[in-house]
């Protein structure tokens, strides 16, 4: 009678638990979207802002968020990828190794605003990038790095030594193994992580803050030295940094609201890429 | 006399500090199916795969003495592993297809070896034929391989073996995973393979050792305790560890 009682409360105690977390995403959910659903409207998507950003859309920030997941995954997806690579296929284990894991599991915990600091210093100022698109996009290639390198490794984990041994005994090189049995068969596993990563990095402020982001810049962004708005930050500007911030709030909602469709639709995407590996299998 | 294809001179293998294989020597005459028994641990796998090199990735495994096919020492570091490999297939254990499908696996090796595209073709379907897997699969070479059932999948790890015309072919409990059918059928392609090539084979299962063997080694701890004709191994064996083994009072 007691075991059943102490059964039925431990279960209780977890699902309210599950319940509750469900509960504040779907607060948080309710809230932007019910203040962010009317400015919604395809001029606010097409259109750059007007009259000191109190109408008008958010293209320019729309297309300077793409623009710097465009320059962050040309960066960090094949550096990331190489570097798993390495680590899960060649890399012997020594002290070395386990030095070099450590660490980058360590970068992955540096709080971004240092990512922000960093890049500030490296790329704007001793390569002379200045505050620009590349800048920040390197910057936050940077941040994600760890993450790509982690999620590849752990996709590469997975291919049992098995599917190796296949290959290798029928004569093949390393690479050739690596390049035509291990890639193909992680793929799924690697773009997962690496589309959670973007969509992350799509939606830090930090880093970008010193390396290149504007307030506002006249016309979208069209060559990598510009400097560029973004999503994030135009939201944090809007939010609290604008002269009239009442009345820009719906705007500020509208723009959170395409920022987390953004962030949903690479996610889904990641999603239908694992649901389909799973039915494969 | 036999003709001797591989041989093992006074063989040891470590694993960091732990002697695996200790002073094997072994030849292996050519045409005929060797088998390896032994109870689990006494290092028949370790040493079948130290005839392809295998152990090359393990970083902590560490080989002394040599292995010779024909006057070739595949230890020796100016003969390249790929090119060893290619004369020393092997099959394993699960069938370990590639995530490909069936025509890319047995196309798989032809390609990295450069064979001539327009013989490709011909040597897949006489493998496949060989394996007698190709009535079988001969209309739907574009299905993916993992489509197929145990048996099959296991067939075409050899018929992918074999597209190559490799000299000697490794095997490592090749039917373990197996049911009885497609065990048999294994079997009897073993057997049907020897006049063309020379078999290795790691088994755990007596009676396959007697049905399909020529030779029989039997190991025990890292040692190799007894080797002879398979007649003579299990009827008349001379040590008395292979007696106990080979009547079934340990194993």
């Amino acid at each position: 009678m007691k075991k059943r009682l102490s059964r039925f409360l431990n279960w209780t105690i977890l699902l309210g638990c599950t319940i509750l977390v469900c509960l504040f995403l779907g607060i948080i959910l309710f809230d932007i979207f019910s203040k962010g659903m009317s400015s919604l409207s395809w001029g606010f998507i097409s259109q750059p802002p007007t009259k000191g950003m109190t109408h008008g859309g958010i293209l320019p920030a729309i297309t300077g968020t793409l623009w710097l997941t465009l320059i962050t995954t040309l960066f960090a997806v094949p550096f990331g990828i190489a570097c798993a690579i390495y680590l899960n296929e060649y890399a012997r284990p020594s002290v070395l190794t386990s030095m070099i894991r450590a660490s980058i599991r360590n970068l992955a915990g540096i709080p971004s605003i240092i990512y922000g600091l960093f890049g500030l210093a490296l790329f704007v100022q001793a390569l002379h990038l200045g505050t620009s698109v590349l800048s920040a996009g390197l910057t936050l290639g940077l941040l994600s790095l760890p993450y790509i390198i982690t999620t590849t490794e752990e996709a590469l984990k997975r291919i049992p030594d098995s599917m190796r041994e296949a290959t290798l005994a029928l004569g093949a090189t390393q690479f050739e193994t690596i390049k035509d049995v291990v890639l193909p068969k992680a793929l799924p596993g690697i773009l997962t992580g690496v589309i959670l990563t973007l969509s992350r990095a799509a939606g830090e402020t930090a880093p970008i803050l010193f390396t290149g982001v504007a307030f506002y810049i006249n016309g979208s962004t069209t060559s990598v030295n510009q400097e560029f708005m973004a999503l994030p930050y135009h939201l944090y500007m809007l939010s609290t940094q604008h002269q009239s911030i009442e009345q820009v709030r719906p705007l500020a909602y509208g723009t959170a609201v395409v920022l987390i469709l953004l962030v949903f639709v690479l996610n889904i995407i990641a999603f239908y890429i694992r649901f389909k590996q799973r039915t494969q299998q | 006399m036999d003709q001797i294809k591989l041989s093992a001179h006074s063989l040891n293998l470590y694993f960091g500090q732990k002697q695996i294989l200790k002073n094997i020597n072994i030849d292996f005459p050519k045409n005929q199916v060797t088998s390896l028994i032994g109870p689990s641990g006494c290092g028949k796998s370790t040493l079948l795969r130290c005839f392809n090199r295998m152990h090359d990735l393990s970083s902590d495994a560490k080989i002394e003495g040599s292995i010779k096919l024909d006057d070739l020492d595949i230890y020796d570091k100016k003969n390249s592993v790929t090119e060893i490999r290619k004369r020393i297939g092997m099959v394993f254990q699960k069938p370990n297809p590639l995530p490909k499908s069936i025509y890319e696996n047995m196309s798989y090796a032809l390609n990295i070896h450069q064979f001539p595209k327009n013989e490709i073709q011909k040597l897949i379907e006489s493998a496949l034929k060989e394996s007698y897997l190709w009535e079988e699969v001969k209309d739907e070479l574009k299905k993916p391989a993992v489509k197929l059932s145990g048996g099959q999948q296991q067939r075409l790890c050899i018929a992918r073996t074999t597209v190559l015309r490799p000299e000697v072919i490794l095997m490592d409990e090749p039917c373990s995973a197996l049911d009885p059918i497609s065990t048999r059928k294994i079997e009897e392609l073993i057997v049907s393979l020897k006049k063309d090539y020379t078999i290795v084979i790691v088994t755990h299962n007596m009676q396959q050792a007697q049905r399909i063997s020529d030779k029989v080694a039997f190991m025990y701890l890292g040692e190799l305790v007894e080797f002879g004709n398979c007649q003579d191994v299990f009827q008349n064996p001379q040590n008395e560890l292979t007696k106990n083994y080979v009547g079934g009072h340990f194993g």
